[in-house]
């Protein structure tokens, strides 16, 4: 082995042949190509932080802690949008994860298997629905349909809990929250089946082995096993809601406001964006001080996203 | 055994988390069913060839004209966002899945990509606003397109990667033993094996991209009336611009015209999903 000089072991000649055919070139090609999401990455941070700076260096920390916006006095504080995107969000979380754990748990381990790949096509589709006609439907069917049927009943049963009391308009955080938890729905379920699928079939035969129920297998081997890639999917579904702009600009009221009480109108960051920009292009403060809220919402997101993937990665097959 | 109640109860609350589990994907299923029913009820009556070709009225209580504008728009951002995206997404997987694999760099891309899947589309608005429009002075067709793209890109890296993966490496052995360099490995067996899959993929990211609406708002604007195939520097309407503008007019013409806009995008956009299926289901039939 040692006589032989490296100039003839295989490897050299692969690297030189390599080289001969151009292939160091359609490597650098290809390597510059998945470069472009970095460069695109910290394009975003670069030119869209350089536009906020004037309304972060103006208002100062107030611009997240003061509930104060008034863009035609040139005051920016915009407090209410990021509490009225975290309510939203929250309760999106509160109504889908249960459900989208159940339904991942249905489709992986208990519907009739010539079902499951049909079924899944179908809560894939609620992610092909568009955030515009969710927003749309949304207005004229769920607004009055939740305003007879559930957020009146409710305020006037459960009223004596500050949250429910004071029923004001149908537009509000809960409805917005509503119609955010149909639409994470089908991540959260899509990113916990792939968890479900990776539990060894070992666990279930064996939980089954000893005596246990079909359910009590699910909730002591399956779900067990799968918490931290729950808690990634449903961290997932949280950047979802939190980014969400179109449908929660329908139905969240419109009112820089904080309130506890989720039957009143409120806003959100990413809605707030939406519905101002056209009054803002030609003003450079209320601009700056909107690309700023975006800014926010862009660092908000980046921290649930990398926390999320983290846990993820931690827990899948590859990467 | 001691089968006392204990066993029976046991057995009940099987049962009814089984019944549970049903109810789950039942309550799921419902909104799905009622949103497709009622753009369907409202759309449809409204539904006509002028509606896809012509703009919309200038007096806004008129019954006459459609989304043609919209409609050509959509197709222009979603081909501007393709052409940006697909090559260079498809390339990128390509380095990740033949060259980079495990090594940091394709570590930190492959993350990066994830994160990037989860940035909020109104983000990506605002990033070309500030990068297009602010620097030429104008929302365009170009900046609409390349939001869009930014969008796409993520989507079709991470689905065309998962693709390759799958692609079995007696082929690429196959293709290296007769002595073919990677670049050409690549080009002529890889990549035409994971078409099918590559196609579903982009599929995905297309439908995807069509059914923005954030984004475009601050890019593309909107425009009242058509604008020519060719022309892709100034403002433009695109469907879902119109379904938001028109569903928040107090005119029930409008109205009704966003139902009509509604109906002509979930229908497009499930075309797509099905095609994509299809697609990604033709190719495990035929490897079988």
């Amino acid at each position: 082995m040692s006589a032989i000089t490296p100039d003839t072991t295989p490897e050299r000649r692969l690297k030189r042949a390599s080289r001969l055919s151009g292939d160091g070139t359609f490597k650098a090609l290809t390597a510059v190509c998945a470069g472009s999401v970095l460069l695109i990455l910290a394009g975003m941070l670069v030119e869209t932080t350089n536009e906020a700076w004037p309304a972060f260096r103006k208002e100062g920390i107030d611009f997240v802690l003061a509930n104060d916006w008034v863009p035609s006095a040139g005051r920016y504080g915009g407090a209410a949008f990021i509490y009225g995107t975290l309510v939203t969000s929250v309760i999106a979380i509160v109504l889908a994860v249960p459900m989208a754990v159940l339904i991942a748990l249905f489709l992986t381990d208990v519907a009739p298997r010539r079902l499951r790949l049909p079924l899944t096509y179908v809560v894939d589709l609620l992610a092909a629905v568009p955030s515009v006609v969710y927003g749309l439907w949304g207005v004229i069917v769920l607004v009055p349909f939740l305003t007879d049927h559930v957020w009146q009943p409710m305020a006037d049963h459960l009223g004596f809990i500050p949250l429910f009391s004071d029923f004001l308009s149908g537009r509000n955080y809960a409805t917005a929250g509503v119609i955010l938890a149909v639409m994470i729905l089908p991540i959260i379920s899509a990113v916990s089946r792939e968890v479900f699928l990776t539990v060894p079939e070992g666990d279930r035969q064996g939980a089954l082995a000893l005596g246990a129920t079909r359910w009590e297998m699910l909730r002591h081997a399956v779900l067990y096993r799968s918490r931290p890639g729950i808690a990634g999917a449903v961290m997932l579904g949280f950047g979802r809601a939190v980014g969400e702009t179109i449908a929660v600009a329908y139905l969240i009221g419109g009112k820089a406001d904080i309130s506890v009480h989720l039957f009143h109108p409120g806003w959100s960051i990413a809605s707030v964006i939406a519905s101002q920009f056209n009054e803002a292009a030609s003003n450079p403060d209320f601009r700056s001080a909107l690309i700023a809220l975006g800014v926010v919402l862009f660092v908000i997101t980046l921290l649930i996203n990398v926390a999320a993937r983290f846990i993820i990665s931690r827990t899948s097959r590859y990467t | 055994m001691i089968a006392g109640g204990n066993m029976r109860r046991r057995r009940r609350i099987d049962r009814l988390m089984t019944f549970v589990m049903w109810g789950a994907l039942f309550v799921a299923v419902v909104p799905l069913v009622l949103i497709l029913a009622q753009v369907v009820i409202k759309g449809i009556g409204q539904l006509s060839w002028d509606f896809l070709t012509q703009p919309e009225p200038f007096n806004q209580l008129e019954h006459s004209g459609g989304f043609g504008a919209g409609i050509r728009g959509t197709i222009k951002v979603v081909f501007i966002g393709s052409v940006m995206a697909i090559p260079l997404g498809i390339l990128a997987a390509v380095y990740l899945t033949e060259y980079g694999r495990t090594s940091a760099f394709a570590r930190l891309v492959r993350f990066l990509t994830d994160v990037m899947t989860g940035i909020p589309s109104i983000f990506v608005g605002i990033f070309i606003y500030t990068l297009i429009v602010l620097h030429t002075g104008s929302f365009s067709t170009w900046a609409g397109g390349l939001a869009l793209g930014v969008l796409m890109l993520p989507i079709v890296v991470r689905t065309s990667e998962e693709i390759l993966r799958l692609v079995p490496p007696d082929l690429r052995e196959a293709s290296f033993a007769l002595g073919a360099p990677r670049w050409k490995t690549v080009t002529r067996v890889t990549l035409p094996a994971a078409l099918p899959g590559l196609t579903t993929g982009c599929l995905l990211a297309v439908a995807r991209a069509a059914g923005e609406t954030a984004p475009l708002l601050l890019t593309a604007f909107g425009n009242q009336l058509m604008v020519p195939w060719s022309k892709f520097n100034g403002p433009e309407s695109t469907l879902t611009y119109q379904i938001y503008q028109n569903s928040n007019s107090p005119f029930l013409a409008a109205q009704e015209r966003a139902w009509t806009g509604a109906l002509v995008l979930v229908f497009g956009i499930l075309m797509l999903s099905v095609a994509a299926r299809t697609i990604a289901l033709r190719k495990s039939i035929g490897r079988r």
